[in-house]
């Protein structure tokens, strides 16, 4: 059993970086157990096949638009996570729906996906997110430590927790 | 009658096009960049040597590419020179993104304008597995393989999820191919999926990692070479990445290049349309020596479509490169008072007042060339590359002639590049030589170590005051610099000028319309509804505006909405 915890977003643009600031506060706070692979993704598109491929579950961490109000978190699995990014309620079209269609035309989709979705308040030029998503942050950082341990991981210290290289 | 096609892109950035069409044909159009780009600002005041860090966050898709030329700005301030291993090893990582970027373009993100998936479904296996083995000696054109992807193809379509293809307009009047030409496309199109990684496992090596690489640095790189240790560049890694390069170039010489010169062939009309700008702006890359004054593949300034009269850029302080630059606000939302402005004096300051024709309608500046507008992209490179002599380019472009002409029936002109088609097909000339490069900088690489070279890193020092300097890449998508003032060793202004600000820009000072605007007149039009002839002439340019902008879209909306007024 693998597990990938992958933030995304571009954290040159405020609340747009929140998936990666998440990961990384993950990776700090939480005992990150054995068979768990973290990774920033950033605003990557089909750089992404070989990062997510060989999980059971891949868990995404990103901002997106729920109406819900900002510092929303929401948790979508498996068909809704591509229909999100479709309907555009994503603020980066970042090309996720192409690699998981890449990844589906390759045989190569993760059986499980979850996305765990935060609502941004502001998205502009600026590094650090905004006090409404700052706050939302221990939430959000649960929600994975929860996620991953839903998808049958038991907690436990390790090694890894480090950007896995794309092999 | 106004069209407008927004966004245009599948991928990052956010792009809008608004043509004009009288009689079935596009009579002036605008490119806007929908959304401002706010780089230059989050880099003042920061440390020279984290700039390229920030850098590679601009885009999701060239992430490499900014790093490098980030690097390559703090290193001319300095006149820091860059020990050759690491030139070596920084020349690998960007030919492999190349090879990489260009396949991923042409099959999965500008193929379907031409190849129609759905009537793919219809084309016997057996002639279309003996048309592509008539075309080329590739091992994977089997009859077996071809059944197995029409199969393939045929379950997504049962269970209505066609949309993994993204957005196409299957049955489009414009759609002209057979269906076995279509489904060798298609098989080609799912095997490009799998070879595109190849070149993005060279990159992962060399880089530590992807998306993001971390193994750059002001002066060099932090590979440490010792052929026995195991957490840094072995012997065995460097055979990895040769066995990785190898299989790559048998896709891009048997496959790539075949299939354009083939799809350029049955749509040779297309040679007519959107040849735009005529002025090519390319700069040479592949350093071979520590200043860069010596490189593996030329670059030069090419007026009005006359390669012979180049003129070319020579090496890193070139003068003429760095004088040549301004870039116009008049018709992008900045403040654009003071005129074109140099990017050494470049500003940022946003003054957004909504679309106007004739006013500010992009987020995006209208760079110039010694006050011409510049197309920039693997055409402008090929050209350069082939009039210069160089031999990889040469060989690569008379193989994709040759190919095109005997399937065309007809000689085709080196002059047939200037169009819609042959943008496509200078890629994959580029794509070619690109692996030849690839594998030239490993042998490089090798025989260097095998010297007892093992230098990978100059240390950088900042003197107090001010100094400045360029970068530049050719990279995917054309040239790509980064200018950089830095006081007391903080940087005092950073400005980017990207590949597609200078294709994708608005009108500039004196209102001439930019490489995208240009390419667009002329161009048939068949039904406004479904505008598939403007959206081929804009993806020939690879458009990504990503670094030029991003996107925020709140509204749920379809990947294409097209206005017709």
């Amino acid at each position: 059993m693998r597990v990938l915890v992958l933030g995304l977003g571009n954290i040159l643009l405020t609340d747009e970086g929140l998936g990666v600031r998440a990961i990384e506060d993950y990776r700090a706070q939480c005992e990150v157990p054995d068979g768990v692979d973290v990774v920033d993704g950033g605003t990557a598109g089909m750089d992404l096949i070989d990062i997510i491929a060989g999980h059971d579950v891949a868990i995404v961490v990103d901002a997106i638009r729920t109406g819900k109000g900002p510092g929303a978190v929401v948790v979508l699995h498996d068909d809704e996570v591509p229909a999100v990014f479709r309907q555009g309620l994503s603020p980066h079209q970042l090309g996720l729906p192409d690699v998981l269609a890449a990844m589906a035309l390759l045989d190569l989709r993760p059986p499980k996906l979850i996305l765990i979705g935060t609502e941004p308040l502001e998205i502009k030029p600026g590094i650090g997110v905004s006090p409404g998503v700052e706050a939302a942050m221990p939430t959000v950082v649960a929600t994975i430590a929860r996620q991953v341990a839903l998808a049958g991981i038991p907690p436990g210290k390790t090694s890894h927790g480090n950007d896995a290289v794309g092999l | 009658m106004r069209v407008t096609v927004d966004p245009i892109t599948r991928i990052e950035g956010h792009l809008r096009i608004d043509c004009e069409v009288e009689d079935g044909q596009v009579v002036n159009s605008w490119s806007s960049g929908q959304m401002w780009r706010g780089i230059e600002l989050i880099l003042q005041g920061r440390d020279p040597r984290d700039a390229w860090i920030f850098a590679q966050r601009i885009c999701g898709v060239c992430t490499t590419v900014h790093a490098v030329v980030s690097v390559r700005a703090v290193e001319n301030a300095l006149q820091l020179e860059v020990p050759l291993n690491a030139q070596y090893i920084r020349n690998m990582i960007i030919a492999a993104h190349g090879v990489h970027d260009h396949i991923v373009h042409f099959y999965q993100l500008s193929a379907l304008d031409w190849v129609d998936i759905v009537s793919a479904l219809d084309a016997d296996p057996l002639a279309a597995s003996k048309l592509a083995e008539s075309l080329s000696d590739w091992h994977r054109n089997s009859v077996p393989e071809f059944v197995a992807v029409q199969e393939k193809l045929k379950a997504f379509v049962a269970s209505g999820q066609l949309g993994v293809f993204g957005s196409g307009y299957w049955g489009h009047p414009a759609m002209k191919l057979s269906p076995e030409v279509n489904l060798m496309a298609v098989v080609h199109y799912m095997q490009a999926l799998d070879y595109q990684r190849r070149a993005n496992q060279i990159v992962a090596i060399l880089g530590s990692k992807t998306p993001h690489i971390q193994n750059l640095a002001v002066g060099g790189v932090a590979n440490p070479i010792n052929l026995e240790s195991q957490s840094t560049l072995t012997l065995e890694r460097l055979y990895k990445i040769k066995s990785l390069i190898d299989e790559l170039g048998a896709f891009v010489n048997q496959v790539y290049l075949v299939d354009v010169a083939a799809i350029g062939a049955l749509y040779a009309d297309w040679t007519a349309y959107g040849s735009g700008v005529t002025n090519y702006l390319s700069v040479p890359d592949m350093p071979l020596d520590t200043r860069g004054t010596t490189f593996g593949l030329p670059g030069a300034y090419i007026q009005n479509g006359d390669v012979a009269a180049a003129r070319p850029i020579t090496d890193y302080n070139d003068k003429y490169f760095e004088d040549g630059v301004r870039e116009s606000s008049k018709h992008a939302w900045y403040d654009g008072a003071g005129g074109a402005l140099h990017p050494y004096d470049g500003k940022t300051e946003p003054q957004y007042d909504g679309f106007n024709d004739d006013g500010k309608y992009s987020w995006v500046k209208a760079p110039t060339f010694y006050d011409q507008r510049a197309q920039v992209g693997p055409l402008a490179n090929v050209l350069a590359m082939y009039v210069a002599g160089n031999e990889p380019t040469k060989r690569h472009l008379t193989r994709f002639l040759t190919i095109a002409g005997t399937i065309a029936g007809g000689d085709i002109p080196l002059s047939a590049l200037h169009s819609t088609i042959g943008r496509h097909g200078a890629r994959a000339v580029r794509c070619a030589v690109l692996y030849d490069t690839l594998d030239t900088q490993w042998n490089l690489l090798m025989q260097n170590i095998a010297k007892g070279d093992f230098d990978t890193f100059n240390r950088p020092m900042f003197p107090k005051g001010e100094i400045r300097g360029f970068g530049y890449h050719e990279a995917p998508r054309g040239v790509l610099s980064h200018w950089v003032v830095i006081r007391d060793g903080k940087i005092k202004n950073y400005q980017a000028v990207v590949p597609s600000t200078w294709n994708a820009g608005p009108r500039d000072e004196n209102d001439v319309l930019g490489p995208y605007e240009a390419s667009l007149i002329g161009n048939p039009v068949a039904d406004p509804e479904k505008p598939l002839e403007i959206i081929r002439t804009v993806h020939s340019f690879d458009p990504c505006l990503a670094c030029a902008i991003h996107l925020l879209d709140p509204q749920q909306r379809e990947l294409f909405r097209v206005t017709a007024v």
